[in-house]
């Protein structure tokens, strides 16, 4: 009361009653009151006088009113406002001057500001939104109830609190599978619940027992070295997991520890209760409840990325009553209690209620910082930690990652039961005949083969007995025969995967040079589903798209500037005339350093020199509504004067960034005002322009448009609008259509570009058509029914119609690198690429274009809910009538689509479908026509869709269709696609780690995708059919052979091979070169796999692994063990098989027939194998020459040890011309029979590979081009979709309008 | 380098091998006409000689088979051969006489040949005891030998050599006799080296053997270590398959062509029960061993098929070009001709 300046006018008093206005409680000495009065608005200082001044109702205050000599319009003055900080005056006391009085329109206090850095953070943003307060509502009264019992101290830090006893979970996330205790028991049951696996482990368990046809030891030694190694590499994905729980675990956070003293701690050791201070772009570690921001008014930006994939920034904001504990030494005596709902997996939802300074306050969501967001745009806030670690609603959310087996491996497991279903068939039949026989040796007293004594005879071979001895024997036939069943194949197959993913993981050509980023394969095992996939699913912000804009073209009166080529062009140019023709350096040559979100190129406009465009006075007004037609906020750096803009969403900011580098430099927003920099062509000089902001018509998707109303400096009342064509086109008035025509042209052709368009225009108001819109506009905005978004529009549908057209921008949402070669190269391999996004139609369709997925001339299939019909049902609200109406309608845009299909097949379709539609589509009735719609179109978009309903179209995919689908994403919204496809991707470029971490195999770019696919996928697929069928190939020459051998020996169950040539024909002599294959095997190149992307059909037909081909090869196996023993057998016996008149007994035969079948399975490998590297060759003879190896060093053991083996191989075999022979006949006639095929089927009936691979063998001959291109051209596949597609289209099209 | 001295200590960069590119050198043998056809002749080339060098090689072994078994029984016993070969009173005596087709040079190995005999039954095979044949110690090592394990029942005194392998031991005995002059037979070296060495213990004598209750075959003489007993080395080294020749003995002297030699057959071994088939054989051996045609005529067979088979692939070429790399095949191109 004191400080009344000098210049005082006049000086009187009088009190008024605050209404909801809340001092600021900083520690400033002074504030600042503002007076609103119509165009004026006067300030001054005051100094509080009551300091405890809060809640609702204020005491009267006096105020002495210094006039208007102390307005400042300095220009850095900050009078932006809050809307909480705001009140319209209610004068009670009689003032001097009643003409001021009435026009007192509202009284703003804000602290007094210091100047400089952080005067930002003082700013009230909260005007701009409509931000709803919640009240207590009726959910509230179920705190303390089921559900809703949680119980939260704040800020009780140290010591014995209430928050212990609670045992609330702690903050330590662990996503690993086992722990250490866990750890054996838990992955040995994994292990054995492969049917295989628990079959070996009863014959091991079985071999300990006289049944036994081999020694225990021999039977168990493969098992355990098999599961131990797959433990071995499950222990180490699991530690490979544990160490990134530990990153996140020891992420850092500032936490109160009393006393107003913050420390840094980790986030594991957060407890429920606890005050933590989160500062600008860091992850909130914890569910938090807000407290207090950086801004006054306590909001706070948060991005939500890693929770619904959407990028634009959440405004949350405190409750006021905390707004104002905005610093450190204010949380020493904070205490307060929340009581709310218990831990639960919705994201949107939040009940509860706060204790604090004895009042209870409701909490809703606009509280909740959840977990895995980030704060944006706000400098710091302080929260409270309501949940932790696996209460958080992201965790709770998060399941666990679905264990996907690859399409190959179920097929595997079938042809395992089919082995199995032999293998009993063999042992039955076995066993029927052996009881037979035995029976047959005791005729009453008589024995026929009385050497094996069958009067005195245990129960396994007693005449008297047969059944029984046939059923023992049964078993002793199963464990004899598991020699069918490949025991290393599960070990093998994970060994390979595992190397096949550090292949994935070491590329060169999948690392992202900007993110520092490698492609990282998570799990191992769906590398051969990347070689099979039929169908991609999809996200498109920050999977097809960066998320940032760059202002590229514009059209304006008509005329269309921008000399920029877009990245769509571009690839297209390179498609057509095979070359890149806009070299990179002649861009260069004319662009000036590169601003973010600015890509606009034209000596026309640039530099000032519109002033010389025919239209120079639209081109003013053009950029002029760029520059105040927005919401975002400049940032003005103090010292190099350069302005940055905060703003909702990229399209905005690039559209101020534009407007500032063509010369209208935005740089002030208060809460009255916009203010600009503008070149002025008159007196050649930068002026200043201030407008004065009176309403902000909001963005949202249904209007698809947005306006603000303001004040120019002549007083003349402008609304300028910018919005989706659409929408705008209609609304223009006669006067405005002038340049309507060329722009609609240019609309097309940006969209043709891919770009995103947006028209702008604008009108002139008078004041008395102003005052009624503002009237009714601020009584909607001011309403409380549920009809308050209804009444807004409703008002603003009025007053933005007879608008005159400026022209249009067209903002390239910048497609990631390579993305439309990516989509046209996997549109050639005859992969289907579906769009599921979460953005509004307009947008997905441009991405469309702009990714060739969509062209002009195909036909678009939209299927929408906002025809009147529905649009009548929804405003008359019965619900039941709406679901009735739209699923009629839905259900008939369906058939119509699937009839437009039938009627012409050679056309293109392009499917578009949105979020209600699709909610429709995929009820249960209507979901198979709805993907039999699909199927039909050539390209997919399904926009506006939720998470659910994502992964609900991938599941209907995968299922309708059976083939494998690929889901790709980068936020947290497409969790559930990716866990539901086959394949999930997860996009590692962008911050956000929700997707990766629920996807199979994470890359950086969309773009490494083809290479995943088309070389890792091809590969993959190609390595793990070939090496299965191989196996069971090996395996089936061996059983056939042991079963032969049986056959020779009454059914007896005696092998002809030792013990261990046994247990290790698997282990050793066979798995390292088929490991081999696995790993290295190229049918053709990476380049030619790229080249040639018809290649991939291979595994998309699963040309390699159909029954024919697995029978095929087991075929060849049964006829190549039938081809060794018979010729062993033949050769050896009965006579002397050396010169020194010995024959061959059991050992010598046994060991003969397996180095056949050694030799035999190895060169079979070499024959199968396309490519061999020194490896392939080190192994396949090695394996070979190990079993010769094994032989000396086994046969040189004691004779107790090696039994039947000793000494054989020096003795016997190698001095003998007859074994060599033998080997060299049997393996060559072994072979013959596939060499045969093989040569015959690469002639005459190539796979897809088998013509690349003569293509590339021709290639070296003379005329190596001719070949290539022929091939080339007549393998390209006849794709609808693609630049490929896109620059055929062009050339046949005569209409370039866009059909609907 | 730019790109490398922008290469910070942190960067996730992978390290380029050609290893770890899947950019190894390697071979990539696609089958040309070229390959299929010089592949088959190769092994046309190859085969052929070695199949006619093992015919030459079997053509020069002489071998003489007599199956003596149904000739050897008396004809009062035809119907019931049990009670002729289980009795101790017939006279098992059997003369028959082979006659020399060509010259055989010596060595001559005898060779007695059983068919439908399992040796390679399971429970005849393990019905052994490896340890005790090797240790005298481990003369009571019997498990496996049931039962023939033990004599009657008594713990105390286990059968050496046990177990049904050797208890059946083979005990047909051949004399040979050139006119009357008896044809000396060289027992010695008819058994692997390895077996008499390590096998089968030169300590370890017979006891107890074919004393119980029931006699199966040959019987032991109880003075001489098990490894010098090499008929039952021979023996106990059991077959591979039900038809079998073991060695009996060798001649060391040459029998020159048309020859006659009289075998004097002591025809003591039960062949009868489980008809089966006993054979006495006479036959030299050389590199390839003894005489056994199939090896031959399977090469002559594979190499015929092999050049058959090249003569075939050339006619389909020449009969049958078509461009490389025929990119029809496609299935695409394939649906799209079809409609």
């Amino acid at each position: 009361m004191t400080q009344l300046p000098v210049a005082l006018l006049c000086s009187y008093s009088w009190t008024w009653s605050w209404g909801s206005v809340q001092w600021p409680r900083q520690r400033q000495d002074f504030c600042r009151v503002i007076f609103f009065s119509g165009s004026a608005t006067f300030t001054t200082r005051i100094r509080p006088m009551a300091r405890t001044i809060s809640g609702l109702a204020c005491p009267a205050l006096s105020i002495p009113y210094t006039g208007a000599g102390l307005w400042s319009p300095k220009p850095n003055t900050p009078t932006v406002g809050f809307n909480q900080n705001m009140a319209n005056l209610t004068p009670t006391g009689q003032p001097p001057n009643t003409g001021a009085a009435q026009s007192f329109g509202s009284v703003m206090v804000i602290p007094e500001m210091k100047m400089g850095k952080d005067r930002r953070k003082k700013m009230h943003l909260s005007k701009m939104y409509s931000i709803r307060r919640s009240g207590f509502e009726e959910d509230h009264s179920q705190i303390g109830g089921p559900g809703f019992s949680r119980v939260v101290y704040c800020n009780e830090t140290g010591g014995l609190e209430a928050n212990k006893f609670q045992n609330y979970a702690d903050n330590y996330v662990r996503l690993t599978k086992y722990t250490p205790v866990t750890f054996l028991p838990k992955s040995l049951f994994e292990q054995f619940r492969r049917v295989a696996n628990f079959y070996f482990l009863v014959t091991g368990i079985l071999a300990f027992t006289p049944l036994a046809p081999y020694s225990a030891v021999s039977a168990i030694l493969p098992l355990v070295v098999v599961i131990g190694a797959t433990m071995v590499k499950e222990g180490i994905e699991d530690w490979q997991r544990q160490q990134q729980d530990h990153e996140v675990n020891n992420r850092k956070v500032k936490v109160h520890r009393g006393g107003g003293v913050f420390e840094t701690s980790q986030w594991k050791k957060l407890k429920v209760g606890d005050i933590v201070k989160v500062e600008k772009d860091e992850f909130f570690p914890a569910d938090l409840l807000l407290l207090s921001s950086s801004y006054d008014d306590a909001i706070c930006y948060v991005e939500t990325m890693n929770l619904d994939g959407e990028t634009n920034l959440k405004l949350k904001q405190s409750l006021d009553v905390t707004s104002s504990i905005n610093e450190d030494s204010k949380f020493s005596n904070f205490k307060a209690t929340i009581r709310c709902e218990d831990p639960n997996a919705s994201l949107y939802t939040f009940v509860g209620t706060m204790n604090f300074q004895d009042q209870r306050y409701a909490l809703s969501p606009q509280q909740l910082l959840l977990r895995d967001s980030k704060l944006r745009n706000t400098d710091y806030i302080y929260g409270t930690v309501i949940f932790t670690g696996h209460d958080t609603k992201v965790i709770q959310n998060s399941t666990d990652p679905p264990s996907k087996r690859s399409r190959i491996e179920r097929r595997m497991d079938n042809i395992i039961y089919f082995l199995f279903f032999i293998l009993f068939l063999m042992a039955f039949f076995g066993s029927i005949y052996f009881g037979i026989v035995t029976k047959d040796d005791l005729d009453g007293d008589r024995m026929k083969r009385w050497y094996l004594r069958p009067d005195d005879s245990d129960i396994f071979f007693d005449p008297k007995r047969a059944p029984m001895a046939g059923v023992y024997h049964f078993l002793t036939a199963v464990m004899l025969y598991s020699y069918l069943i490949p025991i290393s194949l599960y070990v093998s197959i994970e060994v390979v995967k595992v190397l096949q993913t550090i292949f994935i993981n070491k590329d060169v050509h999948m690392y992202d040079e900007e993110s520092d980023k490698p492609a990282h394969a998570r799990t191992s095992n769906l590398t051969e589903e990347l070689g099979q996939i039929d169908t991609i699913l999809s996200d498109k912000t920050g999977t097809l798209t960066c998320n940032s804009m760059e202002f590229i073209k514009c059209s304006v009166a008509g005329t269309a500037y921008g000399r920029r080529v877009t990245e769509v062009e571009r690839a297209m140019a390179k498609r057509i005339k095979g070359e890149d023709h806009f070299d990179e350096n002649d861009i260069d040559s004319y662009s000036h350093p590169s601003v973010k979100g600015y890509k606009f190129e034209d000596e026309r406009i640039t530099h000032g020199r519109w002033v010389n465009e025919p239209h120079s006075d639209v081109i003013q007004k053009f950029f002029r509504l760029l520059a105040i037609c927005h919401t975002a906020i400049p940032d003005v750096d103090e010292e190099t004067g350069k302005v940055t803009y905060e703003a909702e969403s990229p399209d905005e900011s690039s559209f101020v960034i534009a407007a500032t580098e063509l010369g209208f430099e935005f740089y002030k927003r208060t809460q009255t005002s916009v203010s600009f920099m503008e070149f002025d062509p008159k007196s050649k000089k930068h002026v200043e322009r201030s407008y004065e902001l009176l309403n902000i018509l909001e963005f949202n998707s249904t209007r698809k448009r947005m306006s603000v109303i303001v004040r120019d400096g002549e007083g003349k009342l402008l609304l300028l609008c910018k919005g989706a064509d659409s929408v705008m086109f209609e609304r223009l008035s006669k006067k405005g259509r002038q340049f309507e025509e060329k722009t609609r042209d240019h609309v097309h052709e940006y969209a043709d570009a891919g770009l995103r368009t947006l028209i702008l225009a604008y009108r002139e108001l008078n004041e008395e058509e102003y005052e009624e819109f503002n009237e009714k506009f601020t009584e909607a905005k001011n309403a409380v029914s549920a009809d308050r978004d209804d009444m807004i529009s409703e008002v603003t549908d009025e007053i933005e119609k007879d608008l005159i057209l400026l022209g249009a921008t067209a903002i390239e949402d910048k497609l990631q690198k390579g993305v439309p070669e990516t989509i046209d190269k996997l549109a050639q391999a005859g992969i289907k690429i579906w769009v599921l996004t979460g953005d509004k139609m307009e947008t997905a369709i441009n991405i469309g274009f702009a990714c060739s997925l969509l062209r002009q001339g195909m036909k678009q299939i939209v299927i929408t809910l906002e025809s009147p019909e529905i649009v009548a049902a929804e405003k008359a609200g019965d619900k039941n009538n709406i679901a009735k109406v739209s699923k009629n309608s839905v259900q008939k845009q369906i058939s119509a689509g699937k009839a437009q299909i039938n009627a012409s097949k050679s056309e293109a379709y392009a499917l578009i479908i949105d979020g209600k539609s699709l909610a429709y589509a995929l009820n249960d009735d209507t979901k198979n026509e709805f993907l039999e719609l699909a199927v039909g179109c050539a390209s997919v978009i399904c926009c506006r869709s939720s998470p659910k309903q994502k992964a609900l179209v991938t599941r209907l995919v995968k299922e309708g269709t059976g083939k494998t689908t690929l889901a790709i994403g980068d936020g947290a919204n497409d969790v559930g696609m990716l866990q539901e496809a086959d394949i999930g991707i997860g996009i590692s470029g962008v911050e956000g780690m929700q997707a990766v971490m629920s996807s199979d195999i994470a890359i950086a770019q969309f773009r490494f995708l083809e290479r995943l696919l088309l070389v890792h996928g091809h590969w993959s697929y190609r390595r793990i059919s070939s090496m299965i069928t191989y196996f069971f190939y090996k395996n089936i020459v061996f059983g056939t052979t042991v079963f032969l051998y049986e056959a020779h020996a009454s059914f007896s169950g005696q092998p002809a091979y030792n013990d261990w040539y046994l247990s290790l024909y698997n282990v050793f002599f066979t798995s390292l070169p088929v490991i081999a294959l696995g790993v290295f095997d190229q049918d053709v190149s990476a380049r030619l796999c790229l080249k040639f992307p018809f290649l991939y059909q291979e595994g998309v037909q699963n040309t390699l692994f159909r029954w024919r081909r697995i029978f095929s090869w087991m075929l060849n196996g049964l006829f190549s063990g039938i081809i060794i023993f018979f010729l062993c057998m033949n050769s050896l016996n009965p006579e002397s098989y050396d010169k020194n008149g010995k024959t061959a007994g059991m050992e010598i035969m046994g060991a003969t027939m397996y180095s056949c079948v050694v030799w035999v399975v190895n060169c079979q490998m070499a024959l199968a194998v396309s490519y061999f590297t020194l490896i392939q060759h080190i192994f396949i003879w090695g394996g070979i020459l190990l079993w010769y190896l094994f032989l000396l060093a086994y046969g040189a053991l004691p004779a107790s040890v090696s039994t039947t083996a000793y000494k054989v191989f020096t003795e016997t075999l190698a001095p003998a011309p007859s074994y060599w022979l033998v080997t060299l006949f049997v393996v060559i006639a072994s072979l013959i029979p596939y060499f045969c095929f093989k040569a015959v089927q690469m002639r005459f009936f190539p796979g897809y590979h088998g013509i690349v691979q003569w293509v590339r063998h021709e290639g070296q001959g003379n005329d190596p081009e001719y070949d290539i291109n022929m091939v080339r051209q007549r393998s390209i596949r006849t794709t609808t979709i693609g630049l490929t597609a896109r620059s055929i289209a062009r050339d046949h099209s005569f209409d370039p309008h866009l059909e609907r | 380098m730019d790109a490398s001295t922008r290469t910070r200590s942190n960067s996730n960069k992978p390290k380029y091998s050609r290893f770890t590119q899947q950019e190894l050198p390697a071979w990539k043998p696609i089958l040309t006409p070229k390959w299929v056809i010089t592949s088959f002749v190769i092994i046309a080339i190859l085969f052929t000689p070695t199949g006619l060098l093992c015919l030459w090689a079997s053509e020069h072994v002489v071998e003489i088979i007599d199956r003596y078994d149904d000739d050897c029984l008396p004809d009062s016993y035809s119907t019931n051969p049990d009670l002729y070969i289980q009795s101790r009173s017939t006279n098992k005596t059997c003369v028959r006489t082979l006659k020399v087709p060509r010259k055989m040079t010596a060595p001559i190995f005898i060779y007695y040949q059983l068919d439908n005999f399992y040796q390679n039954h399971r429970r005849y095979v393990k019905s052994r005891s490896d340890k005790q044949l090797r240790d005298p110690d481990e003369a009571d090592e019997t498990e496996d030998c049931k039962p023939q394990d033990h004599l009657s029942g008594n713990d105390d005194e286990p059968i050496v050599p046990c177990g049904l392998v050797a208890w059946s031991l083979f005990n047909d005995t051949y004399k040979f006799f050139k006119g009357n002059k008896a044809i000396d037979i060289d027992k010695k070296n008819i058994a692997w080296e390895s077996d008499k060495k390590y096998k089968f213990g030169s300590n370890v004598y017979p006891k107890n053997f074919q004393k119980g209750g029931l006699i199966g075959g040959g019987e032991l003489d109880d003075t001489k270590p098990l490894s010098e007993q090499e008929d039952l080395i021979v023996w106990m080294k059991t077959a591979a398959l039900p038809s079998f020749r073991k060695l009996y003995g060798k001649i060391n002297t040459n029998l020159e062509a048309n020859e006659t030699i009289t075998v004097v057959i002591q025809n003591n071994y039960n062949t009868y029960e489980f008809g089966g088939e006993k054979k006495v054989a006479l036959s030299t051996a050389n590199w390839i061993g003894g005489k056994n045609d199939f090896l031959g005529i399977s090469f002559l067979a594979t190499g015929g098929v092999c050049f058959f088979v090249a003569v075939s692939f050339i006619l389909l070429y020449v009969l049958k070009p078509r461009p490389l790399g025929d990119p029809t095949h496609l299935s695409w191109n394939r649906n799209q001709a079809a409609q």
